[in-house]
């Protein structure tokens, strides 16, 4: 067992698509809110497998597409200061803020340097006890563990020239002020690998305030077809629940250890997510007791003014409302080698992966 | 970034382990994982240098097998609605 083979196997596929077309009798949209849905989805053309009764929509969970563009900005303000090294996941690095990126302030000559884990901006922080050391953390429940590491690991090593400028977000809030604000949805195909660290029981209150099914979904195509079937199967026989397709990763109680460090570094607040305004306690903040490793109590910065791009449809892209294809920009003006906005630049976007995938 | 993908453990060395992943090695902290339970040969999922879920074996086993039972269930159902003219899902 590799763990994907087995998922890919083409005669299942057809099968359970096969089965699909024959439970669905109503129109039923479904939203993925995993950015890597997102990219498996278009990647193994599950849309061409679907019958016309049901649709598929992204929704917010793309952690670059709903990163602010002043978070953009104020991190461009922190590789300014003196003596300061920026580090930062590769997928941010080119995400348009007001008026430059982190990538063209590292060709100016900014110390911005891409790495692939927390771990190596500490192993920086410890090869550089002249420098001031940033990372930036960006992401969801799966993530966000990372950075609590991160922390806990440069107390315990006494790296006080590390911090981290977070923008940590958690998914619960915004698929409810999706509901909330109407957008016209069925069903949840839950994150895969939020729900391994946060558990499943973090979804019960969809179905509960509002009808809605939540299946957490693999990857692979067989999971990703599974996943659907059971949705379709919930709404057509009016029983939504939160069930776990992807059982060989996600237990209902979660990863309790990655818990315990998100609880002892972060703090829920307030966080501002792109399509959707600010919801409340969507985000983590790093907490009093470590407050020397929060970029944003260490280091005062003048940001420049925000600037938002005009013509960009991100916003209601992410929201489900509309579609990459909508978008008058899209593969004209805005391309993932010249983005526009931050939906083209993750390989996770529904615009990139829109553009990579699409047969269109 | 978002990306996690299933790794087997090649070896283990305090609270940090080697990992392959097709045929790429990387080094992965354990440290959000029950070390005990833990061993060569298991499959971790790999996010951002950190394991974050030991994959369960019996549970993948029981994912493909659940559609295997599901297939054949399908397959009845299908005959009985051929020999009964009659939609039954
Ligand atoms: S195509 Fe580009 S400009 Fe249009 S919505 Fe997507 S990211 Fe924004």
């Amino acid at each position: 067992m590799k763990y994907i083979d087995e998922y890919r196997n083409k005669e299942k596929i057809l099968s359970l698509s096969a089965q699909i077309k024959k439970i669905s009798t109503k129109k039923v949209r479904l939203m993925e809110v995993c950015g890597g849905h997102t990219m498996a989805i278009q990647r193994f053309g599950i849309p061409d497998l679907l019958p016309e009764t049901v649709e598929l929509v992204s929704g917010p969970g793309c952690p670059v597409c709903v990163t602010s563009r002043s978070y953009i900005d104020k991190a461009i303000a922190y590789s300014k200061l003196p003596n300061i090294i920026i580090t930062t996941y590769g997928d941010l690095i080119r995400v348009p803020g007001s008026t430059s990126s982190l990538d063209k302030e590292k060709a100016k000559g900014a110390n911005i340097r891409i790495v692939y884990s927390v771990l190596d901006a500490l192993k920086i922080a410890q090869d550089n006890p002249d420098k001031k050391i940033v990372f930036l953390g960006i992401g969801f429940e799966t993530t966000a563990p990372g950075s609590a590491a991160g922390i806990i690991k440069a107390q315990m090593a006494g790296l006080f020239n590390f911090s981290v400028f977070s923008a940590h977000k958690i998914m619960p809030p915004p698929m409810a002020a999706l509901i909330d604000e109407g957008v016209d949805i069925q069903g949840y195909i839950g994150p895969g690998h939020v729900s391994s660290i946060t558990g499943s029981h973090i979804f019960d209150f969809i179905p509960a305030k509002y009808g809605l099914g939540v299946v957490i979904s693999g990857f692979e195509p067989l999971d990703l077809m599974q996943s659907i079937y059971m949705l379709v199967n919930q709404y057509e026989t009016k029983s939504p629940a939160v069930e776990i397709q992807y059982s060989r990763a996600v237990k209902p109680e979660g990863n309790i250890k990655a818990l315990e460090m998100l609880d002892e570094v972060f703090l829920m607040r307030d966080d501002w997510w792109r399509g959707l305004g600010i919801l409340a306690n969507s985000g983590l903040g790093i907490n009093e007791k470590y407050a020397s490793f929060d970029a944003e109590k260490q280091f005062e910065v003048e940001v420049e003014i925000l600037k938002e791009d005009k013509g960009c449809i991100c916003g209601t892209i992410l929201k489900g409302i509309s579609k990459p294809s909508d978008c008058k920009l899209f593969g004209k003006a805005c391309t993932p080698a010249e983005p526009v906005g931050a939906c083209m630049v993750s390989n996770e976007g529904a615009c990139a992966a829109h553009y990579k995938y699409s047969r269109e | 970034m978002c990306l996690s993908v299933p790794a087997k453990i090649e070896s283990i060395e305090n609270d940090m382990a080697v990992c392959s992943v097709g045929g790429a090695t990387y080094r992965a902290s354990l440290l959000m994982l029950d070390m005990n339970e833990l061993a060569i040969g298991d499959y971790v999922l790999l996010h951002t240098g950190f394991a974050i879920q030991k994959i369960s074996k019996e549970d993948a086993e029981e994912t493909l097998k659940l559609f295997d039972e599901f297939e054949d269930f399908n397959e009845i159902l299908d005959e009985e609605e051929r020999i009964s003219g009659r939609r039954i899902v």
